[in-house]
């Protein structure tokens, strides 16, 4: 198996706070790895630093073979990297198509560009039927199916979830997972920063635990939800 | 006040309806017999019919001309403001670079003694306002947030200050015997002279036309989608692999360059530029018309220009109560706008996406918690 992502002891620093203290993961193709943490552990902040809207100040980020520790966030993007982003980042004036679009930017082929729309259209239904609905009037969960449809259409070789499930019922969230399984056997590479960590354990072939901007255990999706630390501080089990 | 409001807006929403869905014929003549009128208007045997419209304190064509290039401004900034979501408050400082562009290399009275043409002076200036453009933007726009309304703002008044004190730029005695634009009749008389004003006035509204074709057809492209990106969520957009610096150093230049081109035109026909045409409330009336209007609407803007433009010649010379209006008039645009923010935040004649902007359920969770 081949490494597609590989983060090599990276900092981060907001201003004078250092949100990341070095920390290093790796992303096999094929894979869906898990990232959680309590909240303020940083896995927000190491997803930004992956997308690169914020820059890091210290290690080094491989993507493919390439280095783009220093590539500009929309270059990223044409290289197959693309980020759903933590509280959606809906645009709320363009109607869902038109996010959609947005979300195939980088991309010419118009051909694969209709495919594509075609099978997100398929995954999330819901979006299908409000195609001509401004993103901004979606409820919460449609809007979390649109940020993720819409990362979709980037047709990326690696995709950044920030917590998918933020805010749904129930359901929805098992609807969401069995998505996420879904596009990773129709061959995407999925890195997924969950509160849910159940969900995103019991699905996830390896996972890492944030604290504090440090990575404190790694594992199988399997191992880690049966580790006893784990169990206790992340699953609400005792 | 409701039901006023709601049947105004129903009777809006029915013309639009109607605009819309309406034959493609249909608007092409409706738009055809508008620029039709406003080509007529200066003509005195045209505008005697239209009652109060015409201002009567000073010459209607000169009023026009002074509109237009108000209206030429609002469109430009529109697309810095209304279509990338850049805030500009100094954008009359782009205006002042075109006059003076064109003031320095053609006056007489300039140091440079080059004596150009007006028209060889106008790319030169249009040109010169792009590059202050970049030359503003590019440190500014890479940053997030209210610098770049703090930094255009200081631009406006450093150009100010700089053709107030330098003595190469002149101070109040400023530059004289700018040539106007080249051009005759058959019988050898110029076209654009001093007496008549209204030529003047054709060439900004032609080239208004030919401005609004242009900005609407960038508007349509990949461009213009970058733009909405950009303007309604900077980080998601750049996530969606935008350029979102490049778009907004685009969006600025192209705003500046039209600046330049409205200020080119107006040094082209007034003879003479100084300090004292750099007031710097000018950035903030055309900020306001833009808003009034429709922020990211080019008819929105158009008519806020116009409307802001023509109320403010319109107050010359009345009196209400022994006080002259025009003196209160910045006021008054202020207590218009605060009004238009609380009742109709998207303008006049409000972008689509702005209006669903506006409606933003994220926002709701602001007013609710
Ligand atoms: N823009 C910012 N400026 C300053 N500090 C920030 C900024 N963004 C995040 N932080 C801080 O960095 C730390 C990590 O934040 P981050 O958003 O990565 O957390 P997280 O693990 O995603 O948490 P959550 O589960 O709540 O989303 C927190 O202490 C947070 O306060
Ligand atoms: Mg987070």
């Amino acid at each position: 198996m081949t490494t597609l992502l590989e983060i090599e002891d990276v900092s981060l620093l907001y201003g004078r706070i250092k949100a990341l203290h070095g920390i290093s993961l790796t992303v096999d193709e094929g894979e869906i790895v898990a990232l959680i943490g309590a909240n303020g552990a940083g896995k927000s902040t190491t997803m930004r630093a992956v997308s690169g809207i914020r820059p890091v100040a210290g290690g080094k980020i491989w993507f493919n073979g390439e280095d783009i520790t220093k590539l500009r966030a929309d270059l990223r993007v044409r290289r197959g990297l693309c980020q759903a982003p933590e509280g959606r980042g809906i645009f709320p004036g363009m109607t869902v198509l038109e996010n959609l679009d947005i979300g195939a930017y980088t991309r010419r082929d118009r051909a694969g560009v209709a495919r594509d729309l075609a099978r997100v259209l398929e995954l999330f239904p819901r979006l299908a039927e409000r195609r001509k609905q401004a993103g901004g009037t979606l409820s919460g969960g449609e809007q979390q199916m649109l940020a993720v449809g819409r990362a979709l259409m980037s047709q990326p070789k690696l995709l950044l979830l920030d917590e998918p499930s933020m805010g749904l019922a129930p359901m929805l969230i098992q609807q969401i997972f069995s998505i996420i399984t879904e596009i990773n056997e129709q061959g995407t590479t999925i890195l997924l920063v969950e509160q849910n960590a159940q969900q995103a354990l019991a699905r996830a072939h390896r996972a890492y635990v944030l604290e504090t901007g440090r990575i404190v255990k790694e594992g199988t999706g399997a191992d880690l939800l049966h580790d006893p630390s784990v169990k206790e501080a992340y699953l609400g089990v005792a | 006040m409701t039901s006023v409001r709601e049947w105004i807006d129903s009777g809006r929403h029915a013309v639009s309806e109607r605009w819309h869905n309406g034959p493609r014929w249909m608007r092409w003549a409706v738009i055809a017999a508008v620029i039709v009128f406003f080509y007529a208007l200066p003509n005195r045997e045209f505008y005697q019919w239209l009652g109060p419209i015409p201002t009567t304190g000073s010459n209607f064509g000169q009023v026009l001309f002074t509109i237009s290039i108000y209206v030429l401004l609002a469109v430009g900034l529109n697309i810095v403001v209304g279509f990338a979501g850049l805030l500009d408050l100094g954008y009359f400082g782009f205006f002042a670079v075109g006059a003076y562009t064109v003031a320095v290399f053609t006056s007489p009275s300039s140091d440079l003694k080059t004596l150009w043409p007006w028209l060889l002076a106008l790319p030169l200036a249009i040109v010169l306002t792009m590059i202050s453009g970049v030359m503003l933007g590019t440190p500014t726009l890479r940053l997030r947030g209210d610098y770049l309304a703090i930094v255009t703002l200081g631009f406006a008044e450093m150009i100010r200050v700089a053709a107030t004190s330098s003595a190469f730029l002149k101070g109040q005695r400023g530059f004289n015997q700018i040539p106007h634009p080249p051009g005759s009749y058959s019988d050898g008389k110029p076209i654009f002279g001093v007496l008549d004003p209204r030529p003047y006035y054709w060439l900004v509204l032609t080239l208004i036309i030919l401005v609004v074709i242009g900005v609407r057809n960038l508007n349509r492209s990949r461009v213009g989608r970058a733009w909405i990106s950009i303007r309604e969520d900077e980080d998601a957009a750049q996530l969606m692999g935008v350029p979102t610096f490049k778009f907004k150093l685009w969006a600025f230049a192209s705003g500046a360059a039209i600046g330049g081109l409205a200020g080119a035109l107006f040094a082209g026909k007034q003879n003479f530029v100084s300090s004292q045409n750099l007031e710097l409330l000018n950035s903030i009336i055309i900020l306001a018309a833009v808003i009034l209007g429709g922020s990211g609407n080019i008819v929105g803007a158009i008519v806020g220009g116009g409307l802001v433009a023509y109320l403010i010649e319109r107050f010359r010379g009345i009196e209400f109560f022994g006080i002259e209006l025009y003196e209160y008039r910045f006021m008054l645009f202020g207590v218009v706008l605060v009004v238009m923010m609380i009742f109709r935040p998207q303008g006049l004649i409000p972008n689509r996406r702005r209006a669903a902007e506006f409606k933003d359920r994220r926002k709701e969770v602001i007013v609710g918690g």
